[in-house]
């Protein structure tokens, strides 16, 4: 494309794009606002909050909401809670999802395709649609309100997508370099911890890391299955906060500081894999 | 699972590398061989094991119980009467789960209409935008896209707190009459604010998406359209939709089905202050009927009427995803 062509034109596409580069600053300023409150109104104090006129910079701010929070006594046992099913769940998932993966992307085998299909089905089944039937199994064997309870939920919530994760990871590596190795001498399965177990690390991470978020999120199920306040997910502690907001006095900065506690571990791990989520996007739909 | 936003985020984080594998079977003694053929079978045992505890065995007990008329005395031991289609024949009849199901499917259009109208207005943008004002735009899309579900519930719930909230002081500051306005009571506000929030949560993905797609546009085809004299309006519908439609098309669905499960968000929003009879939607009505009226009957047959309806949406996502398996 030659300047020459565009040139009579030229004046009206300028002005146009310098519209459209305001939009994008502020259709992003506008959508980041919410977290940039939620950061802004958890460093200041509640008197400040309370006052007639926002404060829109944390001018005088401090971190005693978060002193408040965490001292609080209730953070620390949600967080624990939080850290020991989501590290359940990332284990036994990746686990099992493994296992699955390979049988599916390594093996041709009668109900191969059949197994596919429900894993996808399976994935797609809203929590809201079984939530009740779990309960009830839970409650029929006396596992509400533990940690087992929630994570075999979780686990089996999670591991479909973990195994359709996992199977374009393993189906990228060639089965070939396996073949390779086996003519040196290597056993298949030498052959797979050697060779594909290694080219397989960054995907093991981006599916745990998926898990890992899905569990620290949760919110329906918790709600269903923990529901002493002594045992609660950092989901659930953190719905204490709003409750009732409409009717009580609330500590916006301390609800804000806690809520900015549970979003940042979040973030981080989002950000982590961010690249190889936006690339897998590109391939898996553009096909389809 | 959940409808978390990193959930979406990886729903279409699928196909990679899609490399159909040789069979290497033809080299190997018979002994190995009976051994591969059992191999897969053994591999899948943990998988399909944990699934048929957490899922298969709820979903069958579901089954059974949306046939039983099964109450608070059920809860006490006593049997529950066998009532084939009762439960279902009481719902169909029910002028309150008909407002359900009408309400459910209005904030699902609502939200899911106007998230992928934002949506791929920002993908747009962000292909059309400088490089410097793209990444600002996709870091803020990205950190929105990160938030937890009750993270954010608990930012929108303050911004629009009927007291100090920053939306009351915005409105009232231009003048309109907003002061100790109450969003929650209302149920028409509180689907607005429920469905603001269900937006802003999900434009990113759809942005992505879009986005991810516009760039395997050749440019090109836009300039020789342009050359050829297509004005703006026209290489959009004329040139760019028609070559996202796949997206587009697999993103709307997906966001029709998240959106008609809603849970989360307004389970949150009743909980802040409002009537719930008045803002149930099919979730949250299921969880009210469970756990607050113990009529486990009627709850599994609502429930059994989602997965109905999640698994015939689903059907066209799942034929498009296995045929990528099938793909070389």
């Amino acid at each position: 494309m030659t300047a020459s062509i565009r040139s009579p034109r030229r004046a009206k596409p300028r002005t146009s794009r310098l519209l459209l580069n305001l939009l994008a600053v502020v259709a992003a300023l506008v959508w980041i606002f919410p977290v940039y409150w939620m950061v802004n109104s958890a460093l200041l104090p509640n008197v400040l909050l309370q006052s007639g006129t926002p404060a829109f910079l944390p001018f005088g701010g401090s971190l005693d909401n978060f002193v408040a929070v965490v001292g609080g006594g209730t953070f620390l046992p949600a967080l624990g809670m939080s850290v020991m099913i989501a590290g359940i769940t990332v284990v036994c998932c990746l686990f099992f999802a493994f296992l699955a993966a390979l049988a599916i992307s390594r093996f041709r085998f009668r109900g191969r395709k059949s197994f596919v299909l429900a894993v996808l089905f399976v994935q797609m089944l809203p929590a809201e649609g079984l939530f009740i039937a779990q309960y009830k199994m839970m409650a029929s064997v006396h596992l509400l309100n533990t940690v087992l309870g929630i994570s075999v939920l979780y686990i089996a919530a999670v591991v479909p997508f973990t195994i359709w994760m996992l199977r374009g990871f393993i189906a990228g590596i060639p089965a070939d370099l396996e073949e390779a190795a086996m003519v040196d001498g290597l056993s298949r399965t030498q052959a797979f911890l050697r060779i594909t177990f290694p080219l397989l690390a960054p995907g093991l991470v981006a599916s745990g890391v998926y898990a890992f978020l899905q569990a620290w999120n949760e919110f329906t199920v918790a709600l269903v299955i923990l529901q002493k306040n002594a045992d609660q997910t950092l989901p659930l502690w953190l719905r204490g906060f709003i409750q009732q907001s409409t009717s009580k006095a609330i500590d916006w900065g301390q609800v804000m500081a806690a809520s900015t506690l549970v979003a940042v571990p979040v973030i981080v791990f989002f950000l982590f894999v961010q690249g190889r989520m936006t690339s897998g996007l590109v391939s898996g739909a553009v096909k389809g | 699972m959940t409808s978390s936003e990193a959930s979406r985020s990886s729903a279409l984080l699928t196909g990679t590398g899609l490399r159909r594998e040789r069979a290497v079977d033809d080299t190997l003694a018979p002994r190995r061989r009976t051994r591969r053929r059992i191999a897969p079978y053994v591999l899948l045992i943990p998988a399909v094991g944990i699934l048929v505890i957490a899922l298969g065995y709820p979903l069958i007990w579901q089954l059974i119980t949306s046939m039983q008329k099964f109450g608070l005395a059920q809860q006490f031991g006593k049997p529950a009467d066998f009532v084939w289609f009762a439960n279902y024949i009481a719902l169909a009849t029910d002028p309150y789960m008909w407002t359900v199901i009408g309400r459910s499917l209005a904030f699902c259009f609502v939200a899911a209409g106007c998230t992928m109208v934002v949506g791929t207005l920002f993908g747009v943008l962000m292909s059309t935008v400088n490089r410097g004002v793209r990444i600002v735009l996709q870091i803020s899309m990205l950190l929105v896209w990160a938030m937890p579900v009750v993270a954010a519930m608990t930012i929108w719930t303050w911004l629009f707190d009927w007291h100090r909230g920053m939306v009351n002081w915005l409105l009232t500051g231009m003048g309109l009459d907003f002061h100790d306005h109450s969003w929650l009571q209302n149920p028409i506000s509180f689907f607005a604010v429920g469905a603001l929030v269900v937006i802003w949560m999900s434009t990113p993905f759809v942005a992505f998406c879009v986005y991810a797609g516009l760039v395997q546009v050749p440019g090109e085809v836009l300039e020789a359209a342009e050359m050829d004299g297509a004005g703006a309006r026209q290489r959009f519908w004329g040139i760019i939709v028609p070559m996202i439609r796949p997206i587009l098309a697999i993103v709307l669905l997906l966001q029709v089905i998240w959106d008609l499960r809603v849970f989360t968000q307004i389970k949150l929003l009743q909980d802040a202050g409002s009537i719930a009879s008045e803002t149930n939607v099919l979730g949250t009505y299921i969880y009210q009927l469970g756990t607050g009226s113990s009529d486990f009957g009627t709850a599994s047959a609502v429930s059994i009427f989602v997965l109905l309806l999640t698994i015939m949406l689903s059907a066209f996502y799942v034929r498009s995803l296995v045929r990528e398996d099938d793909e070389p």
